[in-house]
């Protein structure tokens, strides 16, 4: 690693692209810096599941050529970037970190990484991640475990685990994620990078693997607000391909990040802080309400009374609709097969057997078992009833307030293993954002600061009205104004010399 | 004896492929054949990722069907996961729609012994096709998956347990057949599966008023088979009542080599298909304005059109029913009368070349009036060409079979193979002479007073004449020579 690769590393998004504009950098330069920087660190991170150098330099030498023809396609045009292994990546190996699907090469791209590649980023790699997206630590993944980057005995949390630490690690200036119940947020306020959760039809879900198909939804990790921003409007909008994707217009939303908190009423949620929350993260959050007044926003508290039905309800809708997503893993067109298995059941047992980790077993069980005759009623039925009782919490809030802001999760980075042996402990970990998925709202994790014992970062939660990306990042933008960005990858810093 | 004290009761449920180009949620070929997995994509082969995309015409064809069956439309319907493991299910569930279809109610009339019958629909829904396992496909005993037919749209129709008889279920099945035919959503086809039944069968003793246990009997190709099915179904559910059993729930196969129904599961092993309301889709919202146009595009149906023809042109039930069961040789019906001339006598004829010759023609053909050569105006003309004494019956005959081969003008058939009628009654007049020559003792027999023998004379001028004489001036030729 050199000094001139370590100055590339630390830009960010934008501050890439304008190098880039004013060729002050070429893409291959920062390119080459980012897989320099992965070799040098990913050791001992794990944030990687595929890294594609050849196909990265190949792109990076096209952005070049059109840099230098004066065809800049965007402000992303030669920017390395990388994925979480859930998208779809057309000729590379994409395994959602499970056995089931290694070697598998998708004949074609996701909706978001078709855009990202249309608007000239260069995908560097495939992030580690939760198996399916199943977990809240990264612990899950079939491959290896991911670290985090500010403490190498930590969690980065998960299921987007991968793409939070590889930015945290400056292994590249922004990712893609997906959060299903907290999987974008969770590890962004852990690893302190900034992570959006965009209303349920903002991205395409197209060419992104299911894990729950109503509460899956792409987001953008990165180390500034204003990055976040940029890589958001990039992926967001219609795509004719998902149905479920929104034909409403996309908002413009750098236009109105430095607006500040003037004027904002900010809903703070009584059930949030009702115990349960670490006094050391709690310590911080109330730091940032503070700062927001002090900005002239108003605190306005509000109440969101089924918040604590939300674990149970998600736990039954995620499970069924996962259940039904991972059956088309049977061994029969693509994936993992049992080839000595003999006959069809044998086929179909043994390689779910064998290709899916322990918690898609649980999952898929515990989803059949919410659908199945007699019991759909009494499990998926009411939690679809706690779903829309949940999404009333927040429109009541919502008349009242602009924008509602919290913890992301009661804690911050926990040690590898600590919660292994208790899934109920881990799924705890998404108690506060899980509400949001539910309600199909917008969510992000913004830092709001170091843990004064832990001294590892921290994140506030902010949740918007449906589409209202625009005021959320406005929102955070100024409080990161005030407390500035996440903390530098220590454990990066001091290690780097063992790890290189 | 025992069969004839029970009453036998049906429902069906009936599979129909619409008549879309490309698939329910991809743009895939809807065509029958090709070589296996030719016609498939990363969504219809259930690839990690991909989502469905609905094709708005299934949906077009379903409102289409409800308003013509008098279902009623719902605003908003809901697609629904059908759950299990197959190799022919990419997925491993099935998009289909389960609490909330898209047509509630409706009835098809038939008409069985003369008497008119409403069977009352249930529901009519959509859903995707699954696709084929294909066993021994190699040397080593393997099988293989043909997902062409993977994700081709279906209606599922399902009526009421209303049908008596198997009569009854056949005459339903032709009717709704012919309803769909005519409103271009189904092509009709058995064979290839694009139109296909299961039948619900129970058995209850006469008079009773409760129904019996059902049994569901699934692989039915044909009418034949529907029928031989369900008659051994309802013999063995007899039989078990007889003996003092109880008929159990449960899927039975048709076997159509043994003519045997046989146990596929029972209620116990039947699965649960965990349906759940399926996330990719939103529900299917059918405007008013959507509705309103699919009625005012409504074709005339068979049975409105049947009565038209009876009561209108005069046409017997019978000859109706057999112009209306498809709806192509109707409109052919329609275009020749137009073309030929109006009222009773002329639908009469045109109707008996449809129902007579023609029929026989085109079965032997194995064509539908489409592909004929032989148009609407070709009839017509034909027909006037016969009215004018240009060509008797049997010259028309073969006019019509030629035209039917070749396509060429019925009046350059005439003259290329001399079919015109000789009215010349000096020409004839030579061949009568000739046969009452030849003719001595039948001659002398008839002035004996035995006129039978008219019908002789005549059929020997038509052979002399090599079947050219135009038959009524034969006739009076005839009259005056022997009578005068």
């Amino acid at each position: 690693m050199t000094a001139a690769n370590e100055a590339l590393t630390a830009l960010g998004l934008r501050e890439m692209g304008e190098r880039l504009a004013r060729r002050a950098a070429s893409s291959r330069e920062l390119v080459d810096a980012s897989l320099a920087r992965i070799a040098a660190t990913d050791a001992a991170v794990g944030a990687f599941l595929k890294v594609v150098p050849e196909r990265a330099r190949a792109r990076a030498a096209e952005a070049d050529a059109r840099i230098s023809r004066g065809e800049r396609r965007s402000p992303l045009d030669g920017v390395p970037i990388a994925v979480k292994d859930l998208f779809l990546t057309k000729g590379v190996e994409t395994t959602a970190a499970s056995r089931i699907l290694e070697g598998f090469v998708p004949p074609f791209d996701a909706t978001v990484v078709e855009r990202l590649e249309a608007a000239g980023a260069v995908v560097v790699g495939k992030l580690n991640m939760d198996e399916f997206a199943m977990g809240s630590s990264n612990e899950n993944s079939a491959f290896k475990p991911c670290r985090n980057p500010h403490d190498l005995s930590r969690t980065p949390g998960g299921s987007s685990g991968g793409s939070a630490a590889a930015v945290a690690a400056r292994q590249v200036p922004a990712s893609l994620g997906t959060d299903t119940g907290g999987s974008i947020r969770l590890p962004a306020s852990f690893c302190g990078v900034v992570g959006v959760k965009p209303t349920y039809g903002r991205v395409s879900r197209y060419g992104v693997i299911a894990f729950a198909s109503s509460l899956d939804q792409v987001g953008p990790i990165a180390r500034s607000v204003e990055d976040a921003a940029m890589l958001l409007g990039a992926i967001a909008g219609h795509d004719p391909r998902d149905m479920t994707s929104s034909t409403r217009p996309v908002d413009d939303y750098l236009a109105s990040l430095e607006q500040g908190a003037k004027g904002l009423r900010i809903g703070v949620p009584r059930e949030w802080f009702q115990g349960g929350v670490d006094a050391g993260v709690e310590r911080l959050v109330r730091d940032a309400l503070a700062r927001y007044e002090k900005e002239g926003a108003r605190l306005v508290e509000v109440s969101l009374p089924h918040t604590r039905y939300g674990i149970g309800a998600y736990y039954l809708i995620a499970t069924a609709e996962a259940s039904s997503n991972l059956a088309r893993y049977d061994g029969v067109r693509f994936g993992l097969r049992a080839a000595d298995a003999r006959g069809l059941k044998e086929t179909y047992s043994e390689t779910r057997e064998r290709g899916f980790g322990p918690e898609p077993k649980r999952r898929i069980m515990l989803g059949t078992y919410a659908l199945s005759a007699g019991y759909y009623d009494a499990y998926y039925l009411r939690a679809q009833k706690v779903r829309t009782l949940i999404r009333r919490d927040f429109d009541q809030a919502f008349a009242k307030v602009d924008v509602i802001a919290g913890p992301v999760a009661p804690t911050c980075a926990f040690r590898l293993g600590e919660r292994t042996a208790d899934p109920l402990q881990m799924y705890l970990a998404d108690i506060f954002t899980i509400t949001c998925n539910l309600a199909a709202l917008p969510g992000m994790s913004v830092p709001c600061g170091v843990h004064a014992e832990t001294r590892l970062p921290v994140g506030l939660q902010l949740v918007g009205r449906p589409f209202d990306e625009a005021t959320l990042l406005r929102t955070a933008r100024a409080l990161e104004r005030e407390v500035g960005p996440g903390p530098e990858p220590a454990a990066l810093t001091s290690a780097r010399g063992g790890a290189a | 004896m025992p069969v004839q004290d029970f009453q036998v009761v049906l429902g069906l449920e009936v599979h129909a492929q619409l008549l879309t180009r490309s698939k329910i949620f991809c743009g895939c070929s809807t065509a029958f054949g090709g070589e296996p997995n030719t016609h498939t994509c990363p969504v219809c082969l259930g690839m990690p990722g991909v989502l469905p995309l609905l094709n708005r015409q299934v949906v077009e064809f379903a409102v289409r069907t409800g308003l013509a069956l008098g279902c009623a439309i719902q605003p908003k319907s809901v697609w629904a996961r059908k759950n299990y493991f197959y190799p022919d299910l990419p997925k491993g569930y099935q998009i289909s729609q389960y609490e909330a279809p898209i047509c509630l109610g409706g009835t098809v009339t038939i008409v069985v012994d003369g008497q008119e019958k409403r069977i009352r629909l249930t529901r009519i829904h959509m859903e995707e096709d699954a696709g084929k396992n294909v066993h021994d496909v190699s040397a080593d005993g393997a099988s293989g998956v043909d997902l062409n037919r993977a994700g081709v749209p279906l209606m599922e129709l399902v009526s009421e347990p209303d049908l008596r008889s198997v009569e009854e279920a056949v005459e339903y099945l032709k009717e709704l057949r012919a309803i769909l035919v005519c409103l271009g959503v189904n092509d009709g086809n058995l064979e290839e599966g694009s139109f296909r039944c299961d039948a619900n069968v129970s058995i209850m003793r006469k008079g009773a008023t409760e129904y019996g246990t059902r049994c569901e009997i699934k692989n039915m190709n044909s009418f034949r088979f529907l029928k031989q099915a369900v008659d051994y179904e309802v013999r063995r559910q007899v039989e078990i009542v007889e003996a003092g059993g109880k008929v159990m729930q449960e899927t039975r196969l048709f076997d159509t080599v043994r003519g045997e129904t046989r146990s596929m599961r029972s209620k116990e092993e039947a699965h649960d298909y965990r349906y759940f309301p399926e996330p990719d889709l939103p529900p299917v919202i059918v405007e008013p304005s959507l509705v309103e146009r699919a009625r005012a595009a409504l074709p005339e149906l068979p049975r409105a059109r049947a009565a038209r023809y009876q009561q209108a042109l005069g046409l017997s039930p019978y000859d109706a029913g057999l112009l209306v069961s498809d709806g192509a040789v109707a409109g052919f019906f329609d275009a020749a009368l137009a073309a030929y001339g109006k009222g009773p006598e002329a639908a009469k004829k045109v109707a008996n070349w449809l129902t007579g010759d023609l029929a026989r023609l085109a079965n032997e053909a194995g064509t539908g009036p489409v592909a004929w050569r032989l148009t609407p105006a070709h009839l017509a003309g034909i027909l006037k060409l016969v009215d004018a004494g240009t060509i008797g019956g049997p010259g028309a005959k073969q006019v019509v079979e030629e035209v039917f081969r070749t396509g060429a003008a019925p009046d350059a058939v005439v003259q290329a193979k001399g079919l015109a009628q000789v009215s010349d009654e000096s020409a004839i007049e030579a061949a009568v002479d000739r046969v009452l020559a030849a003719s001595a003792a039948e001659v002398e027999r008839f002035r004996g007073g035995n006129t039978k023998l008219m019908g002789f004379f005549v059929g020997q001028v038509m052979k002399e004449t090599k079947g050219k004489a135009n038959p009524a001036v034969v006739n009076a030729l005839l009259k005056r020579k022997l009578e005068g």
